[in-house]
């Protein structure tokens, strides 16, 4: 079974057209693969179908508008995919 | 239907909250300057403005599902298929279904039918954001009332 980091780099190769091999769980996926809002919709449409989750793109988005978090805490990939674990967590409590 | 202000769904025929499912109907009218260049001596219905018409209905299911308390706006149009012409006068019905709600996005399908044929159909995602200002969102309470809306979905 492919981690969930697998997975997530999947869909936004395949939904961004940006080659897999460049993606990396360090990857910004903002500033480093230069993926935009419109985009990452897309991009959460498909992580939410795959995971049965709904990623919390607003309260993530407001947090980082009010200096709350940063957006390395939501975007890096890594820690997008240890944000989808938990969710799927979640849902499985 | 009035192509040149964009009212595109003249009343709303069915609305299933439940199932996440809206149907209208809108008549395309016998004459509108839009006829004139599209085409001249042939006249047919825009794609644009039956993508736009899928998205209204759309839009409304949205709007019904979020309490009238946002907004949705298009924001992405995939495998939007013109499968046959539509003509002035003809009268559609337009279905949408809710395929996914995200945050702060939904995701619906739509088509429509002239006569129980499928003459277009298109997968549409909207952001959804608070209406931004009273006075838009009493011109939609306005255009609701016009087509039925709230009758089929009570708010406030």
């Amino acid at each position: 079974m492919s981690s969930t980091f697998d997975q997530v780099a999947t869909i936004i190769a395949e939904t961004c057209d940006i080659p897999r091999d460049t993606i990396t769980p360090d990857s910004h996926a903002i500033d480093d693969l230069g993926i935009d809002s419109l985009d990452f919709l897309d991009i959460a449409f498909a992580i939410d179908k795959a995971f049965g989750i709904k990623l919390p793109l607003e309260k993530w988005t407001q947090e980082v508008n009010d200096g709350k978090a940063s957006t390395e805490q939501y975007f890096v990939l890594k820690n997008l995919s240890a944000r989808i674990d938990e969710l799927v967590a979640a849902k499985g409590a | 239907m009035r192509l040149e202000y964009f009212q595109m769904v003249d009343r709303i025929i069915a609305l299933d909250i439940e199932a996440r499912t809206i149907a209208v109907e809108s008549s395309v009218p016998d004459q509108s300057p839009v006829f004139e260049g599209h085409f001249p001596g042939y006249p047919l219905m825009p794609g644009v403005l039956l993508i736009e018409a899928m998205a209204q209905a759309s839009g409304w299911l949205q709007i019904a599902l979020m309490k009238f308390e946002r907004m949705p706006f298009l924001a992405m149009v995939k495998e939007a298929k013109m499968r046959s012409f539509v003509t002035p006068g003809e009268t559609l019905l337009i279905e949408a279904r809710i395929e996914h709600e995200g945050s702060g996005f939904m995701v619906t399908s739509a088509k429509i039918k002239v006569a129980g044929a499928v003459k277009c159909n298109a997968t549409l995602t909207f952001r959804d954001v608070p209406f931004p200002n009273p006075d838009f969102r009493s011109h939609m309470d306005a255009v609701a009332e016009r087509i039925g809306l709230t009758r089929q979905a009570p708010h406030d």
